[in-house]
């Protein structure tokens, strides 16, 4: 299957999800004022991915600012990955956060406790 | 109209206020996006610590985007224009910066937000937390993309209390006023 890949703006992240490696990512910054049209596609991919998975599925979640818009439509994304994981992939997430950033941390352990995945909290210098 | 002999007071009040930004009209989303490009720049200026940085650009975000999207609605198409218009200040005192919007809104609409304002300042750190991933869990986007969060998030970021006020303009009018505090 083809990769989602999409180029970062002022309001939305950069999409790179692999379907050769089983890698997604989303990185950057996602604050667009209406979030569904951004994540439509995004779920569409992982529908498509979810036909013929790897064996380990890892989601890398980079973000520098979401607003509560893109929360909803993250929960979504993840609950969405959450079902994939019953099937025949694993799926992991990676939560990295900015040194300092607790807000973002706190972010990552409220999904923590929604979501039955599991969840990698990384600290890093700079997203 | 001023007069411009005036203009000197109003450049006097905003600097006495330590207004590092303010606006007044219609938030679009170009404008959005420009006022927090402006506030980013001025944050990275004056090398303010990262982390009050990211929670300045977060609630500004959130407040921004409550302007946008009230003036959005469907039932604002008949508005007079100067009720869509909204006022935006940022002002920046000695270790806290300060959000203020104000914005007219209906007044049927003014008590169910008055209860959800008081209801969040009812809350601690721990409360809101918890009411925040019961709201992100059982609440649906409207159409219009808003998830009834933000104000949730607006106090959970800010650590302190909102504090607000209600103007009433006529029987159907009222002018909303909201003060977030960020202490650093």
């Amino acid at each position: 299957m083809e990769n989602l890949i999409l180029e970062g703006s002022a309001k939305t992240p950069t999409v790179n999800f692999d379907g050769e490696n089983g890698v997604l990512e989303l990185k950057g910054r996602s604050i667009p004022e209406n979030s569904i049209e951004f994540y439509k596609p995004l779920n569409d991919w992982i529908d498509a991915y979810a036909g013929s998975p790897k064996p380990n599925t890892i989601v890398d979640v980079k973000l520098e600012y979401f607003n509560t818009s893109s929360s909803k439509c993250i929960l979504d994304l993840f609950k969405q990955l959450e079902k994939l994981n019953q099937g025949n992939t694993n799926v992991s997430v990676n939560w990295y956060f900015e040194e300092d950033d607790e807000d973002m941390e706190e972010a990552g352990e409220d999904y923590q406790a929604i979501i039955d995945l599991p969840f990698k909290m990384i600290e890093v210098e700079e997203i | 109209m001023y007069r411009v002999d005036k203009v000197y007071q109003i450049y006097k009040q905003l600097e006495e206020k330590n207004v590092l930004l303010s606006f007044k009209g219609m938030i679009t989303s170009e404008l959005l996006t420009t006022i927090l490009q402006i506030m980013e720049s001025k944050m990275d200026h004056i090398e303010e610590k990262p982390k009050v940085k990211k929670k300045v650009f977060n609630i500004l975000v959130e407040c921004l985007q409550n302007l946008y999207h009230h003036i959005d609605q469907d039932d604002t198409v008949h508005m007079p224009l100067e009720d869509k218009s909204a006022l935006l200040m940022i002002a920046k005192g000695n270790e806290i910066y300060e959000i203020t919007t104000g914005n007219y809104m209906k007044t049927s609409d003014v008590e169910p937000l008055r209860e959800k304002l008081e209801l969040v300042n009812s809350m601690d750190k721990d409360e809101l937390k918890a009411y925040y991933k019961q709201v992100l869990s059982e609440g649906t986007l409207s159409s219009k993309g808003t998830a009834g969060l933000g104000m949730i998030d607006i106090a959970r970021k800010s650590g302190e209390k909102l504090e607000y006020d209600f103007h009433p303009i006529n029987d159907t009018t009222t002018f909303f006023s909201l003060a977030v505090k960020i202490a650093e």
